[in-house]
């Protein structure tokens, strides 16, 4: 106990070096546990979704022109033998928050459509059925605390947040709606049944697995995970470089405690006990931080997994005591490797050697060489990924030895760079900050490579997201070409609407698609008629001559990129759409920020082979300037609901928005991420700072103000700021190719052409650069306001 | 050449201040060698840093050639080490970034007066010939500080301040730093003072003046 | 509550009694197959009432399930169906007659067609009553049990029935005997009753025998109604009809006894009642035993027999 006080007793006198490494620590197991937190959270979603109240695991049967079920149709179902069950859902306003309601039938439905495996285990019938009525919400959800819905409330930790769960009979009276909004076709089925089509003319609809949303989901979880770590292994930078300091500054300690008469192994694990004390408190600061991070993030990840693949998650965030653990036991490995090496030293260091000033610069020659093949071998092997490997492993591993391989080789790169520099300097003071910027490489080399590592990883996802926004704006500006889009309740009214249109307008064009399935995935196929708007619009990335005639006449189909490059389909290969309709693709067209496939084909053709074919949305092609006519007239002669007609700015609009939204949680993480590594350089450069005395004090014995010397002291850090971000700008162009083309192909299905933004690398130096300063300035203060009896010190005073 | 009068310095400690320099007065001429003894904290190195420049006294005046030096600001009294002062220490003299040939025309070269001839020689009369590329790290003690001497003497400094610059070293080859030291002060005509609180060394010395708690004897 | 004053009345009461509890339409038929092997066939529909009375749609609190199983001495099969009322799936008029839940019915009384299928089988077929209705206990009101629970309980024993039975390995014509039980009550058992077995025999005397007993805690509780070949019923009650296991076949972890001495000593019988196939297990919500059987002894015939609360 004594030894370990007194092991303690430094940080009394170094609440600073304290704080940095507690602050160092917290951080990097924030913004990894963090992205844990968010990314189980989305699992959980999904495991909900694909798991409980499986509507979408199950085969459907809706209304041809969508709208509920009459009754009347699930009866005669029933009475003709078919096994389906009724479900009624629907959205409900209960003190200005929506909630989803879904009502279903206990007695038909599939178990694993209700909490507890439904009536056959855990359910009363008499309390769920009867009475009032049961209702089963999310665990810790809020809800009618006034009880205006006069209904039990149940919490289960199986109902996702911001849904209802209850009896079709509630659902019914809550909505008032009697009609089943779909029919589940349970998936066994009597022997010897009569012909569904002979029985009902309701339209089956392929289950909406929840595997596919976990695999289209994948690539950006991964994309999540991979910032984590990096901002982790930034983190743990810091906490190297303090531990590292912490314990060469009581070198003399150790000694002391070893002369008299601690043993070594007690030493060491004294050593060992307090790291893991200072990783236990600050691990349980990174988690509590963590879940702030996660907490502020996940509406916008939640945002962009609803844009970008159509998945539902939640926006709240549960407290996981299994991730609380995780988050700690990341933090405590961290800090032991984080020890490791300063322990390793400790273990070797003889008794009564004196303290020597450590031979930097030797003994790190020898492991730049080594890093710097090491770094060699990894930008090949990431090449060679990019030319030759597929996947998205692959696409992230390429990535991955990218970023490492030239981290690697940053410090021979600088080494180098000084050397060059040095060679065309003349005077001694240059000479000296040179020779002594090298020698201080191997002590900054980390926290360099943590800056290496941000900035590139800046300069890459910036490039990638501005090149897609330019795309996508252009790609906008193609697409939404007509004026007016107008959704009519079914395909009836649109018809109405369109021929009420046609003496006012241009063209009105009806937007008819269907859902099938093509070579196993769900494919949405467009019908459109013969018009300008699409041959002079369209964004069209491969064509075959004359292909808007050859669409129109039925010859031809697009496909669009997604589709083109999940199937693997040219020009000219053929597609089967429908039993007896088999097409070669005549084109294909980029579609940004869908996730499904597309194809488009003559309206004709669509009417023939699909059904139900949804004609309920027409394109209005008119004067930009009597587009207010149309719409009053729209208003007067037909009874649209608001939000029915939108002009094209505000599709676009809004379409900007989800783009927007699509990469906020990147830009966080970014920023956050470069925040770590600039704490990194400040950490670095504070441990280097107290070993730094004996460097500078000849100089300024030799007749150097304080001023001076903290003056160059900063500038040199600038310099190797400067020499680092010139590496990390080539490394992130490679970074932003590699996610433009091959990660985006493989996680979206899309290919975009790349773009710089030279103004953008500028901002991010300076960000740098001013971050830099501050990070150098403290030690720099720290020196100028060294006492000159301190300085003195170091010729008289052992170390 | 420098005379100094009635220099008061005081520490402050846990026990209240000390008065480690008590009005203490000396004059030394052009070319003298002064050996200063004295226990450990008697006041020695203080008295050394002070006239260096590189501390303040609380009161009293040094005059270097004429020039009252304890008005002078942080920026001039580090031009004055630069240009007119060599400083020994016991330890932590070199640069440990640059060579040891770079390490010896740094200070000349700072004050702009570097003598590649004059270097030359004192590399080799120190004999460090050969090792002009090694850096300190890689040097002994002894190596150490008279690469520490060619640097002070490299400047052909009118002062040359050494703090017990033989402290880390064995005898024998303290013996052989100071005589080099010695030889090479007085060839430039540089005045020396060193500290020391070996009588044995101080007897090699023209001159000695003992110092105890804070007051000049002579010894 | 069943009233004994309550005198019945058709065609109203061959319809649903919603203000009752429970009450249910309940026919076994024992046949013989073309193939020359014995079958029996089951067709319930139970309705239980959440709350009395009847609303519109959603909101009904009527409950309906239907149990159909064919049987023979190698093969059990039953299906279960489960609908709530006042949305068309299931319910019942009583006039025409006509019982249904999903694709499975019993339309008609004198002249019956019934139909069901499960995922292994299906059956169709063509009931005629031979005889009057009969009805249980004094008037049709069947006391169950010394603290007065009853039910009002009528039955039509006399089917003849011909039809189609479609097994795995296919169809098979039949022939034989139909019995139909309605019964509605509102508390079945008293509280210390934990089962019943209930016996429908055909002797091939032309005579039936309807018996049960409840057992309760203590004692058990006996009731039994024999029916003379003309459809003239004599009902005995509490202790004149005797039910003793002599075997028991264990299934799902239940003992269940599947031979029995039955003794009406009032009209001789002293029989031994054995299941066709022992396994006749319905693994239905509400699990229970019901199966055909073979009479042995004093009398001879088949019948059917059901055993709840093991």
């Amino acid at each position: 106990m004594p030894a370990f006080l007194t092991i303690l007793s430094h940080w009394r006198r170094h609440p600073g070096q304290l704080a940095t490494l507690i602050l160092g620590l917290a951080l990097a197991t924030a913004l990894w546990s963090g992205v844990q937190a968010i990314n189980e959270e989305a699992r959980q979603s999904y495991a909900r979704a694909a798991g409980m109240l499986g509507a979408n695991g199950y085969e459907r049967l809706q209304m041809p022109g969508g709208g509920p079920v009459p009754l009347a149709d699930y009866s005669a179902l029933r009475r003709a033998g078919w096994q389906v069950s009724p479900v009624i859902r629907g959205e409900l306003e209960a003190d200005g928050e929506t909630w989803r309601v879904m009502g279903v039938e206990p007695l038909t439905a599939p178990p694993d459509m209700l909490p507890n495996g439904g009536l056959q285990a855990g359910i009363d019938p008499g309390a769920f059925l009867g009475g009032p009525g049961q209702a089963f919400v999310a665990d810790g959800a809020e809800i009618d605390p006034n009880g205006q819905f006069g209904l039990e409330f149940i919490p289960h930790p199986d109902i996702a947040p911001g849904l209802i769960v209850t009896d079709i009979g509630v659902a019914a009276r809550l909505l008032d709606q009697t009609d089943p909004s779909f029919l589940i076709l349970l998936p066994d089925q009597p022997a010897g049944l009569p012909d569904l089509a002979s029985v009902t003319d309701l339209v089956r609809v392929e289950p909406q697995g929840g595997e596919d949303l976990s695999r289209l989901t994948d690539s950006f979880h991964l994309n999540l995970t991979a910032f984590g770590f990096l901002s982790f292994a930034v983190g743990l930078f810091i906490v190297h470089a303090t531990i590292g300091l912490a314990f060469e500054q009581r070198r003399p300690v150790f000694r002391t405690l070893r002369a008299i008469g601690l043993p070594l192994s007690r030493l060491i694990l004294v050593l060992l006990a307090e790291v893991t004390l200072l990783a236990l408190l600050a691990g349980g600061l990174g988690v509590a931080l963590g879940y702030l991070v996660a907490a502020a993030l996940l509406p916008d990840v939640a945002g962009t997994l609803r844009n970008l693949y159509g998945a539902e998650i939640d926006g709240t965030l549960a407290f996981r005591p299994l991730w609380a653990g995780v988050g700690l036991g990341i933090a405590l490995v961290g800090a032991w490797l984080s020890a490791a090496q300063a322990l390793w030293q400790v273990a070797r260091m003889p008794l009564l050697a004196p303290a020597q000033p450590r031979a930097w610069a030797i003994a790190s020659a020898r492991s730049t060489r080594l890093q710097a093949v090491a770094g060699v071998l990894l930008l090949a092997a990431s090449g060679a990924a990019a030319l030759v490997g597929t996947g998205l492993v692959m696409g992230f591993l390429c990535l991955g030895a990218l970023l490492l391989g030239a981290a690697l080789l940053l410090p021979g790169a600088l080494s180098l760079a000084l050397r060059g520099i040095g060679a065309r300097l003349r005077g001694p003071l240059a000479e000296w900050v040179i020779a002594d910027t090298r020698q201080q490489l191997p002590g900054l080399s980390l926290a360099l490579m943590a800056l290496l590592l941000a900035l590139a990883a800046n300069i890459g996802v910036s490039t990638m997201v501005g090149s897609f926004r330019l795309t996508f704006l252009g790609w906008l500006d193609q697409r939404l070409v007509a004026e007016l889009y107008v959704t009519a309740a079914d395909n009836e009214e649109a018809a109405e609407i369109r021929a009420f249109l046609a003496p006012l307008v241009d063209a009105t064009l009806p937007i008819a698609n269907a859902e099938t399935r093509i070579g196993g995935q769900p494919v949405f196929v467009y019908g459109v008629v013969d018009h300008a708007t699409y041959r002079d619009h369209w964004p069209l990335l491969e064509t075959t001559p004359a292909v808007w005639d050859r669409v129109a006449t039925g010859q031809v189909l697009l496909v669009n990129e997604q589709m083109a490059r999940a199937q693997e389909l040219s020009l000219g290969d053929g597609v089967d759409l429908a039993p007896g309709l088999s097409l070669p693709v005549g084109g294909v067209y980029s579609d940004y920020g869908n996730p499904t496939g597309q194809a488009i084909m003559s309206l004709d053709l669509l009417e023939r082979h699909f059904a139900p074919v949804d004609q309920s949305r027409s394109a209005v092609r008119v004067d930009p300037e009597q587009r207010q006519d149309v719409i009053a007239a729209l208003d007067a002669a037909f009874a649209l609901p608001e939000g029915a007609v939108v002009d094209q700015q505000s599709v676009k609009q809004a379409s900007i928005r989800v783009f927007e939204q699509t990469f906020r949680v990147t830009g966080a993480l970014n920023i956050l991420t470069l925040g770590v590594a600039t704490f990194a350089l400040l950490a670095s450069l504070m441990t280097l700072s107290s070993m730094r005395l004996p460097q500078v004090a000849p100089l300024w014995a030799l007749g150097q103000t304080r001023a001076r010397l903290a003056r160059i002291e900063v500038m040199k850090t600038l310099a190797l700021v400067v020499l680092t971000g010139a590496v990390a700008l080539p490394v992130g162009l490679a970074l932003a190719w590699v996610l433009l083309a091959v990660v985006n192909v493989e996680a979206f299905g899309w290919r975009l052409p790349m773009q710089v933004f030279p103004l953008d690398w500028l901002r991010l130096l300076g960000l740098a650069l001013l971050t830099s300063t501050l990070a150098a300035a403290y030690p720099a203060v720290g020196l100028l306001r060294t006492p000159p009896a301190h300085l003195l010190k170091v010729f008289s005073n052992e170390r | 050449m420098l005379n100094v009068t009635d220099l008061t310095k005081t520490y402050a400690s846990t026990e209240g201040p000390v008065d480690v320099l008590r009005a203490v007065s000396l004059g030394v001429t052009g070319g003298e060698s002064v050996a200063l003894t004295g226990e450990s904290g008697s006041g020695k190195s203080t008295l050394l840093h002070l006239i260096g420049g590189l501390d303040r006294p609380d009161s009293g005046e040094i005059r270097f050639f004429g020039e009252e030096i304890t008005a002078l600001g942080d920026a001039a009294r580090a031009r004055l080490r630069r240009d007119r002062v060599g400083l020994v220490f016991q330890q932590f003299n070199l640069v440990p970034s640059l060579t040891v040939s770079q390490n010896i025309a740094l200070q000349a070269r700072l004050a702009r007066r570097a003598d590649a001839g004059w270097i030359a020689e004192l590399t080799d009369r120190l004999g460090l010939t050969g090792l002009e590329a090694r850096y300190p790290e890689q040097l002994s003690g002894g190596q150490q500080q008279r690469v520490a001497i060619g640097r002070t003497l490299a400047n052909r400094p009118g002062l040359i301040l050494a703090d017990e610059p033989t402290g880390n070293l064995d005898e024998d080859t303290g013996d052989a730093v100071l005589a080099l030291m010695l030889e090479l002060a007085e060839t430039t005509g540089a005045a020396l003072i060193m500290a020391t609180h070996s009588q044995r060394l101080a007897r090699r010395f023209a001159r000695r003046i003992h110092i105890r708690r804070g007051r000049l004897e002579a010894a | 509550m069943p009233d004994p004053d309550y005198r019945l009345s058709f065609p109203r009461d061959h319809g649903p009694h919603p203000d009752y509890r429970i009450e249910w339409w309940y026919l076994t038929a024992t046949l013989q197959g073309a193939d020359g092997r014995d079958y029996g066939v089951q067709w319930t529909l139970f309705r239980s009432a959440l709350a009395p009375g009847e609303d519109e749609g959603w909101q009904s609190p009527q409950v309906w399930m239907g149990h159909a199983a064919v049987t023979s001495a190698g093969q059990h099969h039953y299906a279960e169906r489960l609908a709530r009322g006042g949305v068309g799936q299931a319910g019942v008029t009583a006039e025409p007659f006509r019982a249904f839940i999903d694709d499975w019915r019993m339309e008609g009384i004198d002249e019956m067609r019934l139909t069901a299928r499960g995922d292994a089988f299906a059956y169709d077929l063509d009931l005629s009553a031979q005889g009057p209705l009969v009805l249980n206990g004094v008037e049709g009101y069947s006391v169950k049990s010394p603290d007065g629970q009853a039910s009002h309980y009528f039955s039509q024993p006399f089917y003849e029935v011909t039809g189609t039975l479609t097994l795995p390995e296919g169809s098979v014509e039949v022939t034989g005997d139909g019995w139909l039980d309605r019964e509605w009550s509102s508390q079945p058992l008293s509280e210390d009753q934990d089962g019943w077995d209930w016996f429908s025999l055909h002797f091939d005397s032309g005579a039936r025998l309807m018996g049960f007993e409840l057992r309760g805690a203590e004692t058990a509780f006996s009731a039994a109604t024999w029916i003379a070949p003309d459809g003239d019923a004599t009902p005995f009650a509490d202790g004149a009809l005797r039910a003793t296991p002599l075997e028991t076949t264990v299934f799902e972890g239940r003992e269940i006894p599947t031979t029995w001495r039955v003794e009406l000593p009032a009209r001789g019988v002293d029989v031994t009642v054995e299941a066709l196939n022992p396994a006749a297990w319905m693994g239905v919500s509400f699990p229970y035993w019901e199966g055909p059987v073979r009479v042995s002894g004093s009398h001879s015939g088949r019948g059917y027999l059901e055993m709840t609360g093991y």
